[in-house]
């Protein structure tokens, strides 16, 4: 079974019309000796046995739908409206390609426009792109478009201890051909004013996350004051936000962000161990020749109508090859229209209530677990819907001991990333959460605590 | 636009979805950090479902009719990897849980790694990049990684043929190399003569397609190999291609270094719109342990089972994330797109290595063929045995006022989605047509009808096709004036 509607009598017929007597023929130019490998793979199995191998296989996993979760850490639970599932599940969509060809693809098209609409509208910023891979990776794009709008000179850059760790990382592997200097990680997690000192005339840019990957938010006279201190040294600031925290908390545009991206996952997608995810990236107008990937944009056709294209695409490696701002081709379209299908669905309203149940919700939790004694939480600063609760053990006896007593996955180890964090684990609580879940899990670790 | 933009659908107190009450006491919102505005629409779930669908059907897409996007592999997507990918098992399960809570997900990440390597020839491979250019980086990174731990810091620059495609040279300069273009001969295959004068110890390798761009198998592969790693470069494969030569040759067979691989074009997995992808790539014994990470590894165990009545021992295996040894990093958070993995995964499951082989021998057996049918009609600047694509020009002699363009916005009107026009760069007025395995000869002879009627209406009428498409949503766009005077969101005039 591989999908293939040619019979014998269609093959022989097309070998007659080409004139050549077998297949074979057709791979002459394929050295002789190495044609036909033998490929060592599984018997091929029917739709029937593949469905019950790969349900067999789902069940060696533990199911969150099954099991309160307290996870996140920059993948994140939320509620996915039917709606979403239904409209990324039309074929007319997903079995598309990248729109090339606009008159045939204005489906595709507006829904990319709306998505980069609603992408400004939550953000603040005047652009956006049709997406990248995840947030990682348009965190480090954003890096290389730093270093691109300072051209090429301004070798230094500036991120905090507050972005993801993994974000981190993949600057690292992005950037490791290009002899740049990284600064900034062994502050504290989201000093802005510690970090504004570290700005000077080689930087190309400053990254902070806000809310930060310990869940805190930096006040806003803190990163206007860095902000200030970014662009008068000619630098950009660059802001990594969660967009489910935009339903309520100010836009980066208002504390002077240049580019603000991040990840999209938490806009309709689910968790999928990780991927596929959504990269958003937007930025001011001065800088949108220097964006990489995807834009769409407006324009007529003959008759005088309104449609829409691939637009600025002289930025891009179809088109400038070597010199393009970016390799990036295909990206995360299908996941940019979950996104916006979700934005769509939860409008201004119900996009500003899924933040505040998340935000009553996590208040609600570390206020209870910071009563159990022994629990502390690491800091009073303004939280959205993650918070570092200090622990009388090590996180990943903790968590064994949830999982195995109470079926429940508890928080991240934040020992793993920052060595001066030991036994604190950062707990993601969102509006899947209910307030029962929450209670089991003050009730767990308050029983823990009375049996260390 | 034949569908009104959802803010203007919008109206205030509408929304799309109940969602629940607060269930805990509210905390005190913290005035000075929160919003005054947020400009998204409010959209009943009705006029949302509507607009949306009206959307969809705006679209060509694979499932409505043949779309033969040269060296896009644009073939149909089984559903049964739709169902496999939204297994609720698979779906809702976190990137950081335990890895003894994920060993379902490991597992399926191992085995798709250990297919692909079969496959392929390579002895390790990494699921991380997101994309083929994403693997293309990957691959880039691995090579300088490579020569940087010898110690061998000289080597500067990549040499690319002319017909490769854009995301090479880019994903070059990203990894801070030159490129250096490499012309194509007049058989189309790489220009010996002039990749000879570019061996030296300044080349850290050679990004190569095989078959290219052209959809030709490259002929002086083994000489092209040999001058490559004989002057200490590597050999870099664009896997763009692999739907061509699977179980018909393996890749690290014929030289190749390092290679990633498409799983949205030759794995079967939809193109979504424009993504996601997953672009894994392989690379043989001197290259793997640069891989990008982590990756699944498998390792036996044997545990007391102190389970049930009966305390036996218990063998098995036992899956975990690791990075390799000298990786060159992450390329993104977690793991790489898993969702689009399990769709390749159930792919390969279903056909098999007889399967695999079928798909490439009817991919380049249905191309010969409409190559066949239209090499008299149109010029072909590349006479051979093509594999699984092929390149026409659509320069028509007695037509000197049509262009490819034309060409392509005509096939609308039938039906057809156009295929790759000028690419590759080297052919004036490309047309490149990848049919693949999955379209049936009814279709490849409509398809080849219409371009031959097409050929024969450039002479009689060039200006139906100059004034096409006349079916479609829109008629012609013009893309001049979305790049001149950019509108690129609808809340800022």
């Amino acid at each position: 079974m591989s999908y293939i509607p040619n019979t014998e009598t269609d093959r022989a017929a097309m070998l007659q019309k080409i004139g050549v007597e077998s297949v074979d023929e057709l791979f002459r130019d394929i050295p002789q000796a190495l044609r036909y490998p033998d490929l060592r793979l599984p018997q091929p199995a029917s739709e029937l046995e593949v469905l019950r191998e790969l349900a067999e296989i789902s069940e060696y996993n533990l199911d969150l739908a099954h099991f309160p979760c307290f996870l996140g850490a920059g993948a994140y639970r939320h509620f996915v409206p039917s709606i979403v599932g239904h409209i990324i599940g039309r074929s007319e969509f997903y079995t598309a390609y990248t729109p090339y060809q606009p008159e045939i693809s204005q489906g595709t098209l507006q829904t990319i426009f709306e998505y980069q609409s609603m992408i400004c509208a939550l953000t603040g910023m005047d652009v956006s792109n049709a997406s990248h891979y995840d947030g990682a990776t348009a965190l480090a794009e954003a890096v290389l478009m730093a270093v691109s709008v300072g051209r090429g000179k301004r070798r230094k850059v500036v991120i905090s201890a507050g972005v993801h760790p993994e974000y981190r990382e993949v600057i690292r592997t992005y950037t490791q051909g290009m002899e740049l200097t990284i600064a900034g990680e062994e502050l504290a997690p989201l000093d802005a004013t510690a970090l504004a000192k570290l700005v000077d005339a080689n930087t190309a840019c400053v990254i902070v996350q806000n809310p930060s990957f310990l869940g805190y938010m930096c006040g806003l006279p803190a990163l206007r004051t860095l902000a200030e201190a970014t662009h008068t040294a000619g630098a950009l600031l660059v802001v990594s936000a969660d967009p489910i925290s935009l339903g309520l908390f100010a836009p980066p545009a208002e504390y002077g962000a240049d580019i603000t991206c991040g990840e999209g996952q938490a806009l309709g997608g689910g968790l999928n161990f990780g991927g596929p995810y959504l990269g958003y990236f937007a930025c001011k107008q001065a800088y949108v020749h220097k964006m990489a990937g995807r834009i769409i944009g407006q324009t007529v056709d003959r008759q005088g109508r309104l449609g829409l294209v691939l637009t600025l695409s002289a930025r891009e490696q179809h088109i400038r090859r070597e010199k393009a701002t970016s390799n990036i081709c295909s990206n995360e379209a299908l996941m940019a229209l979950a996104a916006a299908v979700y934005l769509g669905a939860l409008g201004k309203n119900g996009l500003r209530k899924v933040a505040e149940l998340c935000y009553h919700k996590a208040h609600y939790a570390a206020r209870e677990l910071s009563a159990i004694p022994s629990f502390t939480l690491l800091s009073d600063q303004t939280f959205f819907k993650e918070f570092a609760l200090k622990c009388p053990a090590p996180v990943d006896e903790i968590n064994d001991y949830l999982l195995e007593e109470w079926n429940i996955i508890g928080g991240y180890d934040l020992g793993r990333d920052y060595p001066d964090l030991e036994d604190t684990m950062l707990l993601c609580v969102t509006e899947m959460n209910t307030k029962e879940e929450i209670d089991t899990l003050v009730e767990a670790l308050r029983s823990m605590e009375e049996s260390l | 636009m034949k569908e009104p933009l959802i803010y203007s659908i919008s109206s205030p107190g509408r929304i799309g979805v109940n969602l629940p009450e607060c269930d805990v006491e509210r905390a005190p919102l913290p005035d000075s950090y929160v919003r005054q505005d947020l400009p998204l629409p409010e959209v009943s779930e009705v006029d949302l479902v509507r607009h949306y669908v009206r959307l969809s059907q705006l679209n060509h897409a694979v499932d409505k009719g043949f779309y033969p996007l040269g060296s896009c592999t644009m073939k149909y997507n089984p559903k049964v990897n739709e169902e496999a990918a939204r297994l609720p098992g698979l779906v809702h399960t976190h990137p950081y849980q335990p890895a003894d809570t994920v060993q379902g997900n490991l597992f399926l990440m191992y085995q798709l790694q250990e297919f692909l390597k079969e496959i392929s020839g390579f002895s390790g491979v990494s699921l991380q990049p997101a994309a083929g250019a994403h693997g293309e980086l990957a691959g880039v990174l691995m090579i300088r990684a490579y020569h940087e731990s010898r110690g061998d810091h000289k080597r500067t620059r990549m040499l690319i043929p002319d017909s490769a495609h854009g995301t090479n040279p880019a994903s070059t300069t990203m990894a801070g190399y030159e490129t250096v273009q490499i012309p194509s001969d007049a058989q189309g295959n790489v220009n010996l003569e002039e990749l000879k004068a570019h061996c030296d110890d300044t080349v850290a390798g050679l990004m190569l397609t095989n078959p290219n761009t052209l959809g030709l198998f490259e002929q002086h592969m083994e000489e092209i190999a040999r001058l490559i790693h004989g002057c200490g470069g590597l050999l870099y494969g664009d896997g763009a291609n692999l739907n061509a030569i699977l179980g018909i040759v393996k890749p690290a067979a014929i030289g190749f270094d390092v290679m990633h691989f498409n799983l949205h074009k030759t794995f079967a997995t939809p193109h979504g719109g424009g993504g996601p992808g997953a672009g894994p790539v392989g690379a043989n014994e001197k290259l793997a342990p640069f891989l990008p990470g982590p990756i699944a590894f498998e390792e036996f165990v044997q545990e007391m089972c102190d389970c049930e009545e009966e305390h036996e021992a218990e063998e098995g295996c036992r899956y975990e994330l690791r990075m390799p040894e000298s990786s060159i990093g992450r390329l993104k958070a977690f793991y790489g797109n898993f969702g689009v993995c399990v769709k390749a995964y159930t792919y390969i499951r279903m056909l098999g290595a007889a399967g695999l082989l079928q798909v490439s021998q009817d991919a380049v057996l249905n191309a010969n063929y409409l190559l066949s049918r239209l090499k008299s009609t149109f010029p072909l600047p590349y006479d051979r045995t093509c594999m699984h694509e092929f390149v026409l020009s659509g320069r028509l002699p007695d037509a000197p006022d049509v262009h490819t363009l034309d060409i392509a916005k005509r096939l609308m009107d039938f039906g057809f989605h156009p295929p790759t026009i000028y690419f590759p760069l080297i052919v004036p007025e490309a047309i490149m047509i990848e049919p693949t395995e999955t379209e049936s000869k009814e279709t490849l002879d409509a398809f080849a009808e219409a371009m031959i009627q097409i050929t024969q209406e450039a002479r009689t009428d060039p200006e139906l096709l100059h004034s096409a498409p006349h079916v479609t949503p829109v008629s012609r766009l013009d893309e001049v004036r979305a790049a001149r005077q950019p509108v690129l969101q609808c809340l800022k005039g």
